[in-house]
């Protein structure tokens, strides 16, 4: 285990074409608390602009937990604290001085839940624009159409933009809420196990705009589900116990991983 | 059927007896009470009890008219006044101080008051506003009603907040929002239909409050508009006149009782739809 976690995954010669890519977030030493518990136990990894990094491990491994640090979500709560560095763009977000909200406008985040604000599908995505933006009407019309667009429901709610957010089945929320995070465009967009409370086709539907997402965006998903990782993302993170254990190119992970553990846990014998 | 599963199907059948029992128990005298109300009351409603003064000493006749006016004026300005502290206690309870160890404090002294018996309010606001301002008036009787909605409405704030999902408000500040517009927009808009409910729950109990306004607005034979002055109102009339000797002022009474009733009725009812509303989304 050691020597991954010391080798720098984007130098390392076990992925030849990272190098060739920007890491947008940077993680070094990061540990995270709840309290006294301590949840992260120094990790360092590197996140790559135009990729996306899928994070597994058994629940409890930390790596919900490690999405959060890096939009900062922890800091709603108090007793949740993170100490070590997350450089965006070569800026440390820990520090104390860091705008929250302007961290959390740069970087998004897309629930495990869908969750629509209690407003119309229209309101839904102007509401975060108007927030940073100040636009004519029509401006944000055609914000609102490029976000649906972007998110594939544009075809299925174009015509009841007037209906609340809350009207659409959970799949149709998930895309509203992804929507809702590129219209503000964002640099980082975060997902928590998006489909995990989505159908099969509707999960198919949010797997194939990650896909598309990736041109434009920076992406980190955490999923339960392996076949997901290995279809969606470019690199794969294997959590354990608050540790990373392996972190690589996802064909390699899932096909030759250097640790027993991630083999293990890749083969369904624990988790 | 075996004898253990016989027995436990008749202790639940004696058990559910007892239950309806108990139930018809409540409600027959809720049934009764509406009963005699409706029927002493809408007896004597005419168009004269809306347009004509409260009867002075040894004259017979009269209506309600301003004291149905000064129970709407100190009703209103009460819960305009206690409603918007209520809320915004509610706000700091379920949001900025939820984890804060001084919202034990405040909740533990709020249900305190929520639980405070009016007449010391009355007594309170007596002390405290009528003697030093020399005088009984409209104001003190609609601060001291105040008083009564203000724990009320912390109350079903902070609860309908809670029931908010943190979901919703971590997907709010992931948008980059900051904390106000959090509440403002977004926890506030979710938990409308149930702050609402609670500020019309909270008019209702006030609207047939006696004892702060004995105190306070105490009463007035005119027709007064000005809330400086003494003021007259539907309860403390009630209690003067039901004491009486004369029949009309009795039935003016129960008219009073009536229109309080069908008022707190009306507002109860307006609620329960709100709420209704609530829970189909």
């Amino acid at each position: 285990m050691t020597d991954v976690m010391t080798k720098d995954p984007l130098t390392s010669d076990a992925s030849p074409p990272a190098s060739a890519v920007d890491a947008k977030v940077s993680i070094k030493n990061l540990d995270f608390y709840y309290g006294e518990s301590r949840a992260l136990k120094d990790v360092n990894l590197k996140l790559e602009a135009n990729r996306v990094t899928a994070f597994i491990g058994p629940s409890g491994c930390g790596k919900s937990t490690l999405l959060r640090v890096l939009n900062r979500m922890y800091d709603l709560y108090p007793g949740q604290r993170a100490t070590g560095q997350v450089l965006l763009d070569g800026k440390n977000i820990l520090d104390p001085g860091v705008d929250l909200n302007l961290l959390r406008a740069r970087v998004g985040m897309v629930f495990q839940k869908p969750t629509p604000f209690p407003m119309t599908i229209y309101e839904n995505i102007a509401f975060g624009v108007r927030l940073y933006e100040k636009i004519s009407k029509s401006e944000m019309d055609g914000r609102v159409e490029a976000a649906l667009k972007g998110a594939a429901l544009w075809g299925e709610v174009k015509d009841k933009l007037d209906a609340s957010g809350l009207s659409l089945s959970g799949g149709q929320q998930q895309r509203l809420c992804i929507a809702r995070t590129v219209a503000i465009r964002p640099e980082v967009i975060l997902f928590d196990e998006p489909c995990s409370a989505l159908d099969p086709i509707s999960t198919a539907k949010i797997e194939e705009l990650i896909d598309e997402l990736k041109s434009r965006y920076t992406i980190a998903i955490v999923t339960h589900n392996m076949q997901q990782a290995a279809r969606v993302s470019d690199r794969t993170a294997f959590m354990y116990l608050g540790e990373l254990i392996e972190f690589d190119d996802t064909p390699r992970m899932f096909t030759s991983p250097a640790q027993q553990r991630t083999q293990d846990y890749i083969t369904g014998r624990f988790g | 059927m075996n004898a253990l599963y016989a027995s436990r199907r008749r202790r639940d059948f004696s058990i559910r007896v007892l239950c309806y029992a108990a139930t018809a128990l409540g409600l027959i005298w809720l049934a009764l009470i509406l009963f005699s109300l409706f029927s002493n009351g809408f007896a004597g409603l005419s168009w004269a009890v809306f347009t004509q003064m409260t009867p002075p000493p040894g004259s017979t006749d009269g209506g309600l008219a301003n004291a149905i006016f000064g129970s709407i004026a100190m009703t209103s300005l009460g819960v305009a006044i206690g409603a918007p502290l209520g809320m915004l206690a509610g706000v700091y309870l379920a949001e900025y101080g939820r984890y804060e160890k001084l919202s034990d404090v405040v909740r533990f002294i709020n249900d305190i008051l929520l639980s405070a018996p009016s007449i010391i309010i009355g007594l309170f606001v007596y002390m405290a506003v009528v003697k030093p301002t020399g005088g009984f008036s409209g104001y003190a009787g609609a601060l001291a009603l105040a008083v009564i909605v203000v724990p009320v409405v912390v109350r079903t704030t902070e609860d309908m907040l809670l029931l908010v999902p943190n979901t919703l408000r971590e997907a709010a500040s992931a948008l980059g929002l900051p904390r106000s517009l959090v509440i403002k927009r977004i926890a506030l808009r979710a938990a409308r239909a149930g702050v609402i409910t609670g500020v019309l729950l909270a008019t209702a109990r006030v609207a047939g409050e006696t004892a702060p306004l004995l105190f306070t607005s105490l009463s007035n034979q005119f027709w007064s508009v000005n809330m400086g002055k003494a003021m007259a109102n539907l309860p403390v009339t009630i209690n003067a006149f039901v004491q009486s000797p004369y029949e009309t002022w009795r039935q003016l009474a129960w008219t009073g009782a009536l229109l309080i009733t069908l008022a707190v009725l009306t507002l109860n009812i307006v609620a329960r739809v709100l709420g209704a509303e609530r829970k189909q989304k």
